[in-house]
């Protein structure tokens, strides 16, 4: 269990080292939901190639180092209804909100941002409650 | 040069994700889970991910502009509405039931299986009915 919380801090410290490049190298906040939601409504073409670079790391990386690690069980639900009605959730509430883990809470908390310290408590809340409603209550997950 | 710069920031976000057990979905409904077998390692994440952004605001207040050109991002409203609420239940909510958020869900694809194609699409599809609901919710009002 206390080797997790170190791979986490080590994982974290590399999330933060990536946001601080795109910050200050290229000037933009690392935010997922804003990358991947510009390229999909058409707002954010004008990056294009910057934004899908981005990614591109994204999706590289584990590809190289899941060879060291042999297999890895995301425990993901086989509900595609569950899946489903939880994409639409995240994909919709992150563009509404302008943000999601990475662009409110992991660049937003630490710049003071006031919107990002408001979204990252109302997500977790809101993560805490859909957990128990519907783990505990429903039994759907 | 802004690519290669953009591929790295993503590499590490993507490394990042991955070597900390955040494309787990077990850890992170485990860690929103308090009534459950409480899993903490999220917060290591989150507390480990701060610290170089923390430094890197700092440093941007130090430069006129990004080393690669362009400006800095501009100072958002520092006001909350509706939309910043209301679509952030949304996405915890999402987020609680599948375990899975933007990034890492992009950093699991080549490895997740088809569970992680399904919400990816899905959250796609979300992401690009948006800009209609919007006009759609817009609208209501004048329609009422």
């Amino acid at each position: 269990m206390e080797m997790d919380w170190i791979w986490g801090l080590i994982g974290g410290l590399l999330i933060g080292t990536g946001g601080a490049v795109y910050l200050l190298a290229n000037g933009r906040i690392m935010g997922a939901s804003g990358i991947i939601g510009g390229l999909v409504d058409g707002t954010g073409l004008a990056q294009k190639w910057e934004r899908l670079a981005f990614l591109a790391g994204v999706v590289v990386l584990p590809i190289l180092i899941y060879p060291y690690y042999g297999h890895v069980d995301t425990h993901v639900s086989d509900n595609w209804a569950v899946l489903i009605a939880a994409g639409l959730l995240v994909g919709v509430g992150t563009r509404v909100a302008n943000g999601c883990t990475s662009g409110h809470g992991v660049c937003g908390i630490p710049r003071l941002s006031l919107r990002g310290i408001a979204a990252t408590m109302v997500y977790i809340l809101a993560g805490g409650v859909g957990v128990v409603l519907f783990r505990h209550i429903l039994g759907v997950i | 040069m802004r690519n290669l710069f953009a591929f790295i920031a993503g590499g590490l976000f993507g490394a990042g994700l991955f070597v900390s057990g955040m494309t787990d979905t077990s850890k992170v409904q485990g860690w929103l889970d308090v009534f459950g077998a409480w899993d903490p390692t999220l917060a290591f994440v989150m507390g480990g991910a701060m610290i170089p952004m923390f430094i890197a605001w700092r440093l941007r207040e130090r430069r006129s502009a990004p080393v690669l050109g362009g400006t800095f991002p501009p100072t958002p409203p520092q006001k909350l509405d509706r939309g910043l609420i209301g679509g952030s239940v949304m996405f915890g909510m999402g987020w609680g039931l599948a375990g899975l958020c933007p990034g890492p869900s992009v950093a699991s694809l080549s490895y997740g299986g088809t569970g992680h194609w399904v919400f990816f699409a899905a959250m796609i599809a979300g992401m690009a009915i948006t800009p209609n609901l919007r006009r759609l919710l817009n609208k209501a009002p004048a329609t009422a």
